[in-house]
């Protein structure tokens, strides 16, 4: 293909070409004469004897060019000309589609991201999340994540599976970091063994952590993310070998991970090892989680069975504490269930990606047909010219391709722009981020987008492109051009193609409004559960821990927490304070644990119960109500007293009521018993589409937090603070600096209101309220579009037959009215469609509604109405105009 | 294949191409000179003939065609090519003479 420098060359090969011919004719005209012609004669002779000489030049020339690209330039300029020529319908044609083709390569390149795209590991199909189900533990069922694995499990899965290259366990958490600036909080990865080699993603600098890193109380090292090390560090190359301390424990730097790198889904600022001990290992301890590269060719089944196979053996080979044997595999009937590590990451968001791209695939759909029934006008005005061609012997397909050529070119436009559109759309998306969608950072318009985008710019310019095509290429032009000189009136076969359109749009439209409509009666359904708590904004919260490294006594952990209470609640405006282990709705690991009622025995089926750790005033302070009975109170967690609040739910089903809950008594496996001194409202601790759980709150220092025969006191407290002034700058630096003057190596972190951490647990639903939202808003605005276009346009098609109307003597009421009417018709007919299809499609949505069905009637009725108001509306501007043409003007215009 | 039978001759400029072939053919094929252009055109593309401006011995400024390496082997080819499907073409006009029959 040496065609480009081709290009280049032709003018001179031109050049020399017809200097060459010019030569020819001469020389042949000359020898004619000296053979006796005249000149002119032989002039005559030899333009003869050559032939047509540009003719000749332009099938000479012919031989330098590309034939089809040649013709298409050709037709590609005459296709801008005629749309600069009406840079208005240009403009709004380019513009609609932009906005459509935008919206699909936005979404498409979050689907393609976050459900294409492999994970950002090398073989990452090979890796695998290696998790458990336990069907026979009740109350473990609610995890949606299945069992998790023990540290025990480690061991023994590692050292005897045979199908894994490579196994370890993780966990995330927090820690406090000391000895660079000021303390702070950072997000910990803790690893074992195992987990970094089946990432296999090397470090950018330094060295994994590696098998002897993993000795228990052996060297202690650390490894950073690299936006830590950059925010920290300020990406400084020496700081592998340097110290910083972590909870209180020195340890070395060792290295640090490449920009982008998460563990599975989890964003970490350090990555700490295990180094489990393995004297000390038990069987229970089920907060790990598991991840494991097959070998290669591995099939999933196989691993399962594999760990099906250590199961067993596992169980036989670490102490018990007390578990009758066979436990877990009788009773809990824990099995396998290894699943791809790209399901675990992405979870089920997938459904909410396929609802979004469906819905944004349907608005480009409208903007499509909004398209069509422009150029449908266009043609129209046209018809003529086509006409005119058409009886000159320029061929259908000739016809048609240009027709096709037009909206093509239309479509590739709106493409790029859209592309423009896309990429302002998609930094916009991560940056107001939903937290719930996964892979955000990953988030990017990639070649496979832009690939999508083209596919669809094309195919939408054939779409609705070819519908005028079909109207006016394969016609008859003969009768077209009779005619199509005299306006007389509308036909009524052209009316038709275009108000079937609108019905389509209508249908359409009405499916989103439906959808939209549903996800905001979702959302109020929502809004209208009390989560248990009152007054979310004036709730600050906030976490501060404190390391065994940094205070080893539990009672002075719980005296600094008081400390730290009595100072938060002297600051100005502050009303009440209260801690416990964690925040409702903050998403952290719930602990569950078997709980035995005095008086019944502990069964093999007692269900698994939440349980969390409070200190006095935390539901007075977070607007909980107690439904019987009172707070904790420090005398209670001083005097080390045996008591216990549990939820009303739990009162209702172990004791009937809550006031008879009072007094009765109750423990985990081990002693001693907690008499319930009170009984709080339901929290919705897992957001408020999910049940309420039943919970039993021990006071925040206890026996048995850490396991039998332990003593301690909640050390990771999350703390509120209820306050009118909860959010602004001005508290928050007033609560760290109460914290720092209680201990001034105590960090204060994930600051934050109550308001913040319910409206992230609602983001996934507001998140598709918003899409669905804007996509409903646009297929509306598009739909009254297209209707107000129809009807605008017959107006005008009929001024005539108005003209001849009124002065006959029609009323103008009647006039307006039939237009109005033949707009409500065709809404009429749109929407019946659409409820038909609504009903249909509603039922896949349904996984996404809460206290609301599919068939929700007041959606069915007002969406309807209100689509039937606005196109009133739409037919009515233009009918008006109808009536108030002037018979005089209307009849002289023709 | 004509004319690059007659460049292989010698070379020569579209004129006494034209003039070339038709005296050859003793006037037999009588086509529009100009459509030698055209062919030209084909043949320089396709590197099988090269041309440079010159002076002819009519003392006029013409331009000269001359085969290339590569338009000899092309020739050679055709040529080739041609006389089997004329072999062809004759066996079946005169099936007496074929000695398959």
């Amino acid at each position: 293909m040496n065609w480009l420098p081709d290009i280049f060359r032709r003018r001179k090969i031109y050049g020399d070409l017809a200097e060459e011919m010019r030569i020819h004719l001469e020389e042949r005209t000359e020898q004619l004469i000296a053979e006796g012609m005249s000149r002119q004669e032989a002039q005559q002779a030899a333009r003869r004897a050559f032939g047509n000489p540009t003719v000749i030049e332009e099938r000479s020339r012919e031989v330098w060019q590309l034939p089809f690209v040649e013709s298409l330039g050709r037709d590609l300029k005459l296709v801008f000309r005629r749309l600069g020529k009406s840079p208005g319908f240009a403009a709004t044609v380019i513009l609609t589609l932009a906005i459509g083709i935008g919206a699909n390569t936005a979404v498409f390149s979050v689907v393609n991201s976050v459900l294409f795209k492999p994970l950002p590991y090398p073989d990452a199909e090979q890796l695998v999340a290696v998790r458990l189900v336990a069907p026979g533990a009740a109350g473990l069922a609610d995890f949606s994540s299945g069992l998790r694995l023990s540290s025990s499990m480690f061991f023994t899965f590692a050292e005897q599976n045979r199908t894994f290259q490579s196994f370890g366990v993780w966990n995330t958490g927090t820690a406090n970091v000391t000895g660079i600036d000021q303390p702070h909080e950072v997000h910990t990865a803790l690893i074992s063994d195992g987990v970094l080699q089946a990432l296999s993603v090397p470090p950018v600098l330094g060295r994994w952590l590696l098998p002897a890193d993993q000795v228990p109380h052996g060297r202690k090292a650390v490894m950073l993310s690299y936006g830590y090390w950059q925010r920290r560090f300020g990406g400084d190359r020496s700081v592998v070998g340097r110290s910083i301390a972590i909870d209180a424990q020195p340890r070395e730097i060792v290295g640090v991970m490449p920009k982008g790198f998460e563990l599975v889904n989890a964003d970490f600022d350090v990555i700490v090892p295990f180094a489990f001990d393995r004297n000390k290992q038990q069987l229970a301890g089920f907060g790990f989680q598991g991840i494991a590269r097959l070998k290669p060719g591995i099939p999933i089944a196989q691993a399962n069975a594999d760990v099906k196979r250590m199961l067993p053996m596992w169980e036989g080979s670490w102490p018990s504490q007390g578990v009758p044997s066979h436990f877990y595999e009788k009773t809990w009937r824990i099995t396998s269930a290894i699943r791809p590590l790209k399901q675990e990451v992405v979870g089920n968001v997938g459904n909410v990606l396929w609802v979004i791209m469906a819905t944004i695939g349907v608005v480009m759909l409208i903007a499509c047909t909004n398209v069509a029934n422009l150029l449908l006008v266009r043609a129209d005005g046209r018809q003529q010219e086509l006409a005119v061609r058409a009886a000159l012997g320029a061929g259908r397909g000739r016809i048609a391709w240009e027709l096709l050529l037009e909206s093509v070119v239309l479509g590739l436009m709106g493409g790029v722009l859209g592309i423009a559109i896309a990429y302002e759309g998609l930094r916009l998306l991560v940056a107001i981020g939903p937290a719930s969608l996964p892979r955000l950072g990953e988030i990017c318009l990639d070649g496979r987008s832009l690939g999508f985008t083209l596919v669809l710019s094309v195919l939408s310019g054939v779409l609705f492109g070819s519908i005028p095509v079909l109207r006016y290429a394969g016609r008859r032009m003969t009768t077209a051009s009779r005619s199509a000189g005299r306006t007389a009136s509308i036909s009524r076969e052209r009316q038709r193609s275009r108000d079937l359109l609108v019905v389509a749009q209508v249908a359409m439209a009405m499916v989103l409004l439906v959808s939209a409509m549903l996800m905001i009666r979702t959302f109020q359904a929502l809004r209208t559960i009390d989560p248990g708590f009152a007054h979310a904004e004036h709730l600050q919260t906030m976490r501060i821990s404190i390391p065994a490294s940094l205070i080893a006594d539990p009672e002075l952990v719980t005296r600094t927490q008081n400390n730290i209470v009595d100072k938060l609640t002297a600051i100005p405006g502050v009303t009440s304070v209260g801690f416990a282990d964690s925040m409702p709705m903050e998403g952290i690991l719930a602990n569950w644990n078997g709980v035995e009622i005095e008086g019944q025995k502990l069964g093999e089926d007692t269900p698994m119960r939440l349980f969390k750790y409070v200190a006095p005033e935390f539901f007075h302070t977070l607007g909980t109500r107690m439904v019987a009975g009172r707070e904790l109170t420090w005398t209670d967690i001083y005097g080390r007293r045996p008591v216990v609040i549990i939820s009303e739910s739990l009162a209702r089903e172990w004791w009937g009521s809550p006031s008879a809950a009072l007094g009765k008594r109750l423990r985990d496996y081990s002693p001693p018993w907690f008499e319930v001194v009170g009984v709080v409202e339901d929290v919705h601790v897992n957001g408020v589409r999910e049940k309420a759980p039943g919970i039993v709150y021990w006071p925040s220092m206890a026996p048995g937090i850490l396991g039998p025969n332990t003593f301690d006191a909640v050390r990771g407290a999350a703390f509120a603070v209820r306050s009118d002034r909860a959010g602004t700058e001005a508290f928050v630096n007033e609560i760290q600096q109460a914290v720092w003057s209680v201990n001034a190596s105590l960090p204060v972190a994930a600051v934050r209101t109550m308001q913040e951490i319910y409206s992230q647990s609602l983001a996934r639903t507001s998140f598709t309220l918003v899409m669905l939202g804007i996509a409903g808003t646009m297929a509306f605005i598009l739909g009254i579009i297209g209707i107000y276009g129809v009807i605008s346009y017959a107006v005008s098609q009929r001024t005539r037959e108005i003209g001849i109307r009124l002065a006959l003597g029609e009323q103008q009421a009647r006039l307006r009215w039939m237009f109005v009417r033949s707009g409500l018709v065709l809404t009429g007919i749109g929407v019946a469609v659409g409820v038909v299809a609504a009903t249909g499609l509603m039922r896949l949505l349904k996984s996404l509604l809460f206290g609301v069905s599919p068939l929700d009637p007041f959606t069915y009725v007002s969406v309807p109405v209100v689509l039937a108001v606005s196109a009133m509306l739409a037919s009515y501007l233009p009918a008006r105009r109808a009536a108030s043409v002037d018979p005089v003007e209307a009849l002289r215009a023709e | 294949m004509m004319i690059l039978e007659s460049l292989r001759r010698q070379p020569a400029h579209g004129y006494a191409l034209v003039q070339h072939i038709q005296q050859r053919s003793n006037n037999l094929l009588q086509v529009e000179e100009g459509s030698l252009y055209p062919a030209l055109q084909r043949l320089l593309k396709a590197d099988l003939v090269k041309a440079k401006w010159g002076v002819s011995s009519t003392n006029r400024r013409v331009r000269t065609y001359q085969i290339t390496a590569a338009g000899l082997r092309h020739l050679e080819q055709e040529i080739s090519s041609f006389e089997r499907m004329f072999e062809g073409v004759a066996l079946v006009l005169n099936p007496e003479r074929s000695p398959a029959n």
